[in-house]
């Protein structure tokens, strides 16, 4: 953390937004990580997102449990709404809010230990009945927060800092969003704004339950050689499967692709997603496939990472359930108490 | 795959065919790097540590704050009022916010603040046997004086006025700056023991060559007024004086009134001084009339503005064509109107714009359209070389003529300039003194001194105040203008007081405290590309300097401004940081989980006249 506060000045050629917005703006208050924590970059991504996509800082809705990562939401768009809720719960306090008003954007973060111990259950079943939120997994293997135990999702065979060898088996979140029905899955990495911006944007503006692992280093406890989840290791280990660029407005294709080589899908907002292959053989609207892939890559130490699993036809919770299309907060009284005649009616049609 | 391939494999395809010739790391031992980013001590012709002093103002530590600025500039309290300021177009606040640092009034709370200083003065050494003679008592011969007395030399001072100060004490009108302030500064000079020779004007330099002097430093200025020849001339001459002529008969009381209507022909601080004196002397319909634009003015912009302040209007685009008369007494100026015109290489031309001639009705005229020197006392027979204007020939680093021990400075050596660098050619010939006469060339210049500390005290704790002020410049106070018309010597700025001097303190950003990187401890968090609050720092691919520039998370199109290079990272990527908007606060180190970033104080001082400038110490 730091003492002073960022300053307010900006570099004078800083741009604006379609709202006029700088991406200052879209700051929040200043972090109290550890310096050099992977979390504050994604922060930061999550900062660029929201000022690329112009989105309205106060239409967008913050959840978050308990952990280094679920205090991150104070540390961006300081506009927005926030929910700082009970260890590993954020995923059904965020299901709660985004049924009574589905108006809103909703951002899940949490962090390994949120959302793969605690929270493992809370995090099946959002992404199971598929709630329209991004859920972002700040990943970094270790309990920092109580000095550096293994998390459930370190992997198995690496090391503490200690020196001791982890003996459980990791639970891989990808793996499991993919299989209860995420229509958006992503792995990322702290240290790549790159690639993590556009999928942000990419999961923000997607229509269903978006989940982005990204693997975020603990520089304090899980940093070190022996770590799978260090810069080291990943940026060694990085198998990026493609490069995502999230087209608003319907920009034209200025550069030249080889054939196969471009993708594009059209989001139910008209968002464009343009996906360029790095690897001949992904494809990512093949779900067993990419769990393949994964299983395969995850054997030979490979981390793989980019936009493995999208779904261009998804639905949310609500299409589901066929909720009605005003969110429940703004119903009038009428609407919401339609008195006794009505319930005599509904009555009736039980009996 | 190995180590570095990983994240940054596509931005490395991206950039391939960009690539021109890659920047080298930067060298940061070379003490001008740092020196260049501190803009505005590097833009001040004696490189005074601006940021130094300031931050001791801040501590209320007026004293050492005034010490600082004694050896480097020799006349605070002068400056503080008076100095062009070429340290304020720099000051890197003006390119983050609107305005720069007030520096040079800051200048002046540390000298009205101070307390006595005589015990802190320079200890002069026994006499070293050699004598050195200053001809004229202005600054430059001042400064060379201050360097080289306490060393021991003999100097001897020559001026034809009756006090020591040249143009500070004859040209600078009284309500800019206070007698008491010349006479304290100047004697604290004098006091160090030099032999003055006032009121004795030299007017042969071979006879002054023949009393035996080691070495002679010309310091005359540049005292002659440039004069219009036209027409009316002769004839109006009673009312028609050269401005800064009737400046130094203002500052010595002989001239104590002018004309109900009086028009100032020239658009430099010398007309500026004109008028604004002017107006207290009488003068309460006065113009200055400038042939350029407004805006191509050579005066300071703030001298402008006080001068529209005390009602003087300012004409442009007016060539004044004749001084009209009746009976032998001048009646006005007549003007020719002309416009600005541009050719090709962007060079103007003023032409005629065909309308009719205008005329203003007028008492007294002063000009005051440029001043240039004169040696009419300098032999051409003593082996002294001349160039094609007449001038003799100095060289700019050394100011050495082509008579070995003579030198030159201040407007003297390469015509008009300015106080601050009259100081600055002082300590130069002082250093070429010296050493001259200690047998070492001259051409061989010290470098300066730099003194590197850290400035990290803990985890999130710095030794200067790191946090950045969002005030906006302060306005100075000035005197009530009915009062301050009234009184030629009622000076007109009050100066900031002690409360606004620490707030006006604390917009300095510490440019001298730099930010130093490296690479080899550097895990590329980017911790510090995500605090940063104006966006200066980037890690990519090398390329060569135009596209790199481009490249930057915030395009670096300051072509002034260095961009800082660290490279030997694992990713195989370069650290760029673009120094120009740099705010110096830190926050890259405190977030640096490594301490790859260090904020370090570069105190450069430059290498005066003495032991540490010599080879042979």
């Amino acid at each position: 953390m730091t003492y002073i506060l960022k300053p307010k000045l900006h570099h004078p050629s800083l741009p604006t937004n379609a709202l006029g917005l700088t991406r200052r703006d879209y700051e929040g208050k200043v972090s109290t990580l550890c310096a050099g924590c992977g979390h504050d970059s994604i922060s930061s991504a999550i900062i660029s997102a929201s000022f690329e996509l112009a989105l309205q800082p106060h239409r967008l809705a913050k959840m978050s449990g308990i952990g280094c990562s679920s205090k991150t939401p104070d540390y961006f768009l300081g506009q927005g709404h926030g929910f700082n809720s009970v260890h590993g719960r954020m995923p059904s306090v965020l299901t709660g809010a985004n049924l009574a008003n589905r108006d809103l954007i909703y951002l899940g973060v949490s962090g390994d230990g949120d959302s793969a111990s605690i929270g493992l259950g809370q995090f099946a079943h959002s992404i199971r009945r598929g709630v329209n939120m991004t859920y972002i997994v700040e990943n970094n293997g270790v309990y920092g927060l109580t000095k550096g135990q293994f998390s459930a999702t370190s992997d198995k065979g690496s090391k503490s800092k200690k020196g001791v060898v982890n003996s459980e088996s990791g639970i891989d979140l990808v793996a499991l969003a993919l299989q209860l029905g995420a229509t958006y899955v992503a792995r990322s990495f702290s240290g790549d704004k790159e690639q993590l911006v556009p999928l942000i944007k990419g999961a923000l503006s997607h229509h269903g339950p978006a989940f982005i692992d990204v693997i975020s280093p603990c520089v304090a406890f899980n940093n070190h050689a022996g770590s799978t989840k260090s810069f080291d290791y990943v940026r060694e280990h990085n198998e990026a499967v493609n490069r995502l660029d999230v087209i608003l407005g319907r920009a034209p294709i200025t550069a030249t692709y080889a054939p196969g080589e471009v993708r594009e899908v059209t989001q139910h907002d008209g968002s464009v997603l343009r996906l360029r292959k790095l690897h001949a053989d992904y494809d990512p609207t093949d779900r067993i496939a990419a769990a393949n892939y994964l299983q395969e890559h995850h054997a030979k130490g490979e981390v793989v990472t980019g936009l493995l699993y999208l779904d261009p036809d998804a639905t949310d919770l609500h299409d589901r359930l066929g909720t009605t299309a005003t969110p429940l907060n703004a119903l009038g009284t009428d609407q919401l108490t339609p008195g006794s005649a009505a319930l005599a009616k509904i009555n009736a049609g039980l009996r | 795959m190995g180590p570095g391939q990983g994240i940054c494999w596509t931005i490395r395809i991206e950039n391939a065919l960009l690539w021109g010739a890659p920047l080298k790391a930067t060298d940061i031992s070379n003490p001008d790097y740092f020196h260049k980013v501190v803009d505005c001590q590097w833009a001040c012709p004696a490189h005074t540590p601006v940021p130094e002093y300031i931050r001791l103002i801040a501590e209320r530590r007026y004293t050492d704050a005034y010490m600082i600025n004694w050896q480097s500039n020799v006349f605070p309290g002068i400056l503080g009022r008076t100095c062009d300021r070429p340290c304020e177009p720099a000051c890197r606040r003006g390119r983050v916010e609107d305005e720069p640092v007030a520096i040079c009034r800051l200048k002046r709370v540390a000298a009205d603040n101070k307390t006595d200083i005589s015990a802190r003065l320079p200890k002069v050494a026994p006499r070293n046997g050699r004598k050195v003679a200053c001809v004229g008592a202005g600054p430059a011969s001042l400064t060379v004086a201050r360097d080289l007395a306490p060393l021991g030399y003999e100097i001897h001072i020559y001026d034809g006025d009756k006090k020591a100060g040249g143009m500070i004490r004859s040209q600078i009108p009284r309500f800019r700056l206070p007698e008491s302030v010349i006479d304290e500064e100047v004697g604290y000079i004098t006091g160090l023991g030099p032999i003055m020779h006032l009121q004795q004007p030299i007017d042969s330099l071979k006879s002054l060559l023949a009393e035996g002097y080691d070495a002679i430093f010309v310091g005359t200025g540049a005292p002659r007024g440039r004069d219009l020849d036209l027409p009316g001339r002769k004839e109006a001459a009673a009312n028609i004086h050269i401005g800064i002529d009737w400046l130094a008969n203002v500052s010595f009381e002989h001239v104590k009134k002018i004309g109900r209507r009086v028009i100032v022909l020239g658009g430099g601080n010398t007309a500026m001084d004109c008028c604004r004196t002017s107006r207290r002397l009488g003068g309460d319909d006065v113009k200055v009339i400038v042939r350029s634009g407004f805006e191509e003015m050579k005066a300071s912009p703030w001298e402008k503005e006080d001068a529209m302040g005390e009602d003087i209007p300012i004409l442009n685009y007016l060539v004044p064509k004749e001084f009209t008369h009746r009976e032998g007494k001048l009646t006005g100026v007549s003007f020719e109107k002309v416009k600005a015109e541009y050719d090709a290489k962007g060079r103007r031309k003023l032409v005629p714009t065909g309308e009719p001639d205008q005329h203003f009705e007028c008492d007294d005229v002063l000009v005051a359209v440029g001043q240039e020197n004169a040696f009419p006392w300098i032999e051409r027979d003593i082996g002294m070389e001349f160039d094609k204007w007449n001038m003799p020939v100095v060289d700019e680093v050394t100011l050495q003529c082509s008579i070995p021990n003579v030198f030159f400075g201040g407007d003297a050596a390469f015509g008009p300039k300015n106080i601050i660098w009259a100081v600055a050619h002082g300590h130069a010939a002082a250093v070429s003194i010296d050493k001259h006469l200690n047998g070492e060339d001259v051409a061989e210049r010290p470098a300066p001194n730099v003194t590197i500390v850290s400035q990290k005290m803990g985890i999130h704790e710095w030794s200067y105040d790191n946090d950045v002020a969002n005030d906006q410049r302060y306005k100075v106070a000035h005197r009530e203008k009915s009062v301050a018309l009234k009184d030629v010597n009622a000076e007109v700025e009050l100066g900031f007081d002690q409360t606004i001097g620490f707030k006006e303190a604390q917009r300095c950003l510490n440019c001298d405290v730099q930010t130093v990187f490296n690479a080899a401890t550097c895990i590329e968090c980017d911790a510090c590309v995500d605090i940063c609050p104006m966006d200066c720092i980037t890690f990519t691919m090398n390329g060569d300097e135009a596209d790199l520039r481009t490249r930057l998370k915030a395009p670096a199109t300051n072509a002034t401004q260095d961009i800082y290079i660290g490279d030997g990272l694992e990713t195989g990527r370069i650290m760029a940081k673009d120094e120009d908007v740099c705010l110096h606060c830190g926050l890259c180190a405190e977030r640096c989980p490594t301490g790859a970033w260090d904020m370090q104080k570069y105190l450069i001082d430059m290498t005066y006249a003495g032991h540490a400038c010599r080879q042979t110490a």
